[in-house]
């Protein structure tokens, strides 16, 4: 890995914003464009509101956001330790949610497959929850 | 975020100012159902302008006031949307529901009349 970077920061709403800054902070460093550092907030954005919301339910805890890149891609993680996802194929789905009362699209994941190269999420019920994302900033 | 409102004969006209996520929409929903009542309009247009940066959390706002709107015959519909932002509407097909333009004076045309775009 050619630089990367860990925080720890507390699940409430307010930081979905921040991480998301931090995130496009650290790739700034390798010049993308702006369309791809969008893509790159969005995809931390997703996925560090589905740790606050989903993971942790709306009742805290602490969500970790890893960034990293080599020559080739830039890396991030997103993860968890609340409460996991029993079916993650049901998760993946497009307009799937499981909190419609919180009118939630259940786009999440799709958003974060469609603006990242690749997308994977690693998670049990009880046990957390870690996404990983991979783009490469060659292709455009 | 910012919000400021205009009303058009019966459109209420949303100029949103700021970042969308989770964190933002909830003021976003509070703040648009009141003025929807207060002003007694029909329909409403977002006006995306100012808006740099929206997640999904914005695609439930939208969906959450087409189904208030719906109810009395209402319509929606999107204006000044960058082009990231066109692609989240467009992957949940939210561009079937709620027709986006360019300019603002296309879309208070396009609820002023009954013909789809």
């Amino acid at each position: 890995m050619k630089n990367q970077m860990r925080i720890f920061f507390d699940a409430i709403s307010e930081n979905e914003s921040f991480a998301r800054l931090i995130a496009a902070g650290f790739f700034a460093q390798l010049n993308p464009t702006v369309a791809q550092l969008t893509d790159v907030k969005t995809a931390v954005s997703e996925a560090v509101t589905n740790a606050i919301i989903h993971g942790y339910e709306g009742k805290g805890g602490t969500v970790e956001l890893y960034c990293a890149y080599d020559a080739e891609k830039l890396y991030i993680e997103v993860a968890d330790q609340g409460v996991g996802i029993g079916n993650i194929p049901q998760a993946l789905e497009p307009l799937y949610t499981s909190k419609p009362e919180l009118e939630r699209s259940g786009m999440g994941f799709t958003i974060m497959e469609t603006f990242m190269d690749s997308m994977q999420v690693n998670s049990q019920p009880g046990q957390g929850t870690r996404v990983y994302m991979e783009k490469s900033l060659m292709s455009e | 975020m910012n919000l400021t409102w205009k009303t058009k004969d019966n459109i209420l006209i949303v100029h949103m100012d700021g970042d969308i996520d989770h964190h933002s929409c909830e003021a976003l929903r509070t703040e648009i159902d009141a003025a929807l009542e207060r002003m007694r309009c029909k329909h409403i247009l977002f006006c995306f302008d100012h808006v740099a940066f929206m997640d999904s959390s914005g695609i439930g706002v939208l969906i959450g006031r087409y189904k208030l709107v719906q109810r009395f015959g209402g319509r929606i519909a999107v204006c000044c949307a960058g082009e990231r932002i066109r692609e989240i509407f467009r992957l949940s097909a939210l561009d079937q529901l709620f027709p986006s333009f360019a300019r603002e004076d296309e879309a208070v045309f396009y609820l002023e009349g009954s013909g789809k775009k």
